[in-house]
């Protein structure tokens, strides 16, 4: 406990790090930033429509580039030759509830380019996102946001055929290691290396938050999550430029099903901590019910917005260092934030771990509280 | 938080839920189950093993003391048996003894006895005979004293003479 006390106060030394780092771009692109801010109000361009040739500077193209990568983005987008304004990447699947289904290639937005038609509709793509246009593909702006319509969007973006990638990876791994069981109880192959990590979850995650009784019908979900939040954090840090567990949304799901769970396996100890605490007075019973009511819903909240913010963070500091680069053009500040990506990029490698082992902690932890029998309070 | 909520994808969202959804019970079946399975069962045969190792150390340990203790019994009951061999032969040859003395003094003593009887019996049968053979000798001096007597008194000296041969 003491060592994870040592991490988290680290991790949160170095979000304030990365809080200043970020800081910094700011200041320096803040005076073109209002001259820019002016004229987008106007503008209906999209940002990386813009060729960086006409006056886009070094350090916007670089903040694009940041943003553009936390993104989901419709079409699997690897980079992009801002010389030749070529992009590198294949295309993915638009799937629009709208005016029924309407199925197409994200290849005929082009990149956000051009309006994609489909069945007498028009489509068009704003920092991401599918809005329904005209023809023409014009984007009514007030005060800096579109106020298209919205479809909704089951689209297979990065984000998603990313997960599938990862699902696909999880189950022939961890196939491949269940298999070599069959043959002998010594793990051989990819178990061997497996296994101490199966064992962690189930001893170290499972078993001291949950209890010796109960744990077995939680170690699926729990030894899921915490391969596939360590996998998609790892693969965040590849330069393929895939990020999921920076998605609000994928950490929103992952939280919303331990919720689920949580609730679901709830047994009358955990309901009557909630509503009816025992061993405190009624006027304190009647207080604490609402508090602990709310805590119920605070605490996957936390979860989502934990996974979320750290990986978002961590993206967001690895990849200014990366810009700075660019940006200083002298071998002392180039070397130096070289260094520092470098020693971030170890740092993300832990929180990778970190934040796999914390969701997973804090899930078991949940699980735990719902199915306790005797607390002593 | 507004941006949050921005970025926030319902497809996204729909899509994580279910394929996540769909990967747990996949791994549930074909992965999570027969690996925790496989490494409960070789910990309870780890388990298992080391305990009956530890059973049949202990069983080995009991028996080796009994073997002990069956040795030493054994041993003892073994002097114990000599002990009393011994002492049996002893008696036996003892007793032997004193039976084959008893025996022997028995012969001895009827050898003796045998022996004083033929002793008195040859005496008195030489008794018998000298008596005899006095009787004859006299008969026959008495004979020759009745021839003459310078026969007489030959025979005399003879006679004297065989007696003295006697």
């Amino acid at each position: 406990m003491v060592i994870r006390q040592v991490i988290m106060q680290f991790t949160r030394a170095l979000f304030f790090l990365a809080v200043l780092v970020l800081i910094q771009p700011v200041f320096l692109t803040a005076s073109e930033h209002s001259e820019h801010a002016s004229d987008s109000t106007e503008s209906t361009q999209i940002v990386y429509q813009e060729p960086a040739q006409d006056g886009m500077s070094m350090k916007q193209e670089i903040k694009a580039h940041i943003q553009h990568h936390l993104q989901d983005g419709h079409d699997f987008h690897l980079y992009t030759d801002t010389e030749t304004n070529t992009h590198v990447g294949f295309p993915l699947l638009v799937i629009l509830l709208d005016d029924g289904v309407q199925v197409f290639s994200s290849s005929r937005f082009h990149h956000g380019e051009s309006v994609a038609e489909s069945n007498g509709n028009f489509y068009a793509l704003h920092h991401g996102k599918v809005y329904k246009t005209d023809a023409a593909g014009t984007f009514e702006m007030r005060d800096g946001h579109v106020h298209n319509e919205k479809p909704l969007d089951f689209s297979i973006t990065k984000n998603v055929f990313s997960i599938m990638a990862f699902a696909l990876m999880l189950i022939l791994l961890f196939t491949g290691a269940a298999r070599s069981y069959k043959k002998s109880l010594v793990p051989s192959g990819s178990a061997k290396f497996l296994e101490p990590l199966i064992i962690f979850v189930r001893d170290e995650i499972a078993i001291p938050n949950i209890g010796e009784k109960h744990y077995k019908r939680f170690m699926s979900y729990l030894l899921t999550v915490f391969f596939f939040i360590w996998l998609v954090n790892l693969f965040g840090l590849t330069p393929l430029g895939i990020n999921v567990t920076n998605s609000i949304s994928v950490t929103f799901a992952l939280a919303v099903m331990t919720f689920v769970i949580t609730q679901f396996s709830g047994k009358k100890e955990y309901w009557k901590h909630i509503f009816w605490m025992p061993g405190v007075p009624v006027p304190m019973k009647i207080l604490l019910a609402p508090i602990e009511l709310l805590g119920v819903f605070i605490k996957p909240f936390a979860l989502l917005i934990r996974l979320y913010a750290n990986i978002t963070a961590g993206h967001i500091v690895l990849m200014s260092l990366i810009g700075l680069m660019f940006i200083f053009h002298s071998w002392i500040g180039s070397t130096l934030s070289f260094g520092l990506s470098v020693f971030i990029s170890f740092i993300e490698l832990l929180v990778a771990a970190l934040q796999a082992y914390i969701f997973t902690m804090l899930t078991a932890l949940y699980f735990g509280s719902a199915v306790a029998e005797h607390e002593d309070h | 938080m507004e941006k949050l909520i921005e970025q926030f994808s319902v497809g996204l969202f729909f899509w994580q839920t279910i394929l996540f959804l769909v990967l747990v019970f996949i791994l549930k079946k074909y992965a999570w189950k027969p690996i925790l399975d496989s490494v409960s069962e070789r910990e309870d045969t780890i388990r298992e093993s080391l305990e009956s190792a530890e059973k049949a150390k202990k069983e080995l340990t009991e028996l080796q003391s009994k073997n002990e203790s069956l040795i030493i019994e054994a041993k003892i009951e073994r002097d114990a048996l000599l002990k009393e061999a011994r002492e049996i032969k002893d008696k036996i040859v003892n007793d032997a003894k004193g039976e084959a003395k008893e025996e022997a003094d028995k012969i001895v003593k009827a050898a003796y006895a045998a022996i004083e009887a033929q002793k008195s019996g040859a005496i008195a049968e030489m008794k018998s005979e000298m008596a005899s053979l006095s009787i004859s000798i006299a008969e026959k001096i008495i004979r020759k004293e009745l021839s003459s007597d310078e026969q007489q008194k030959s025979l005399a000296n003879e006679l004297v003479a065989d007696l003295k041969l006697n």
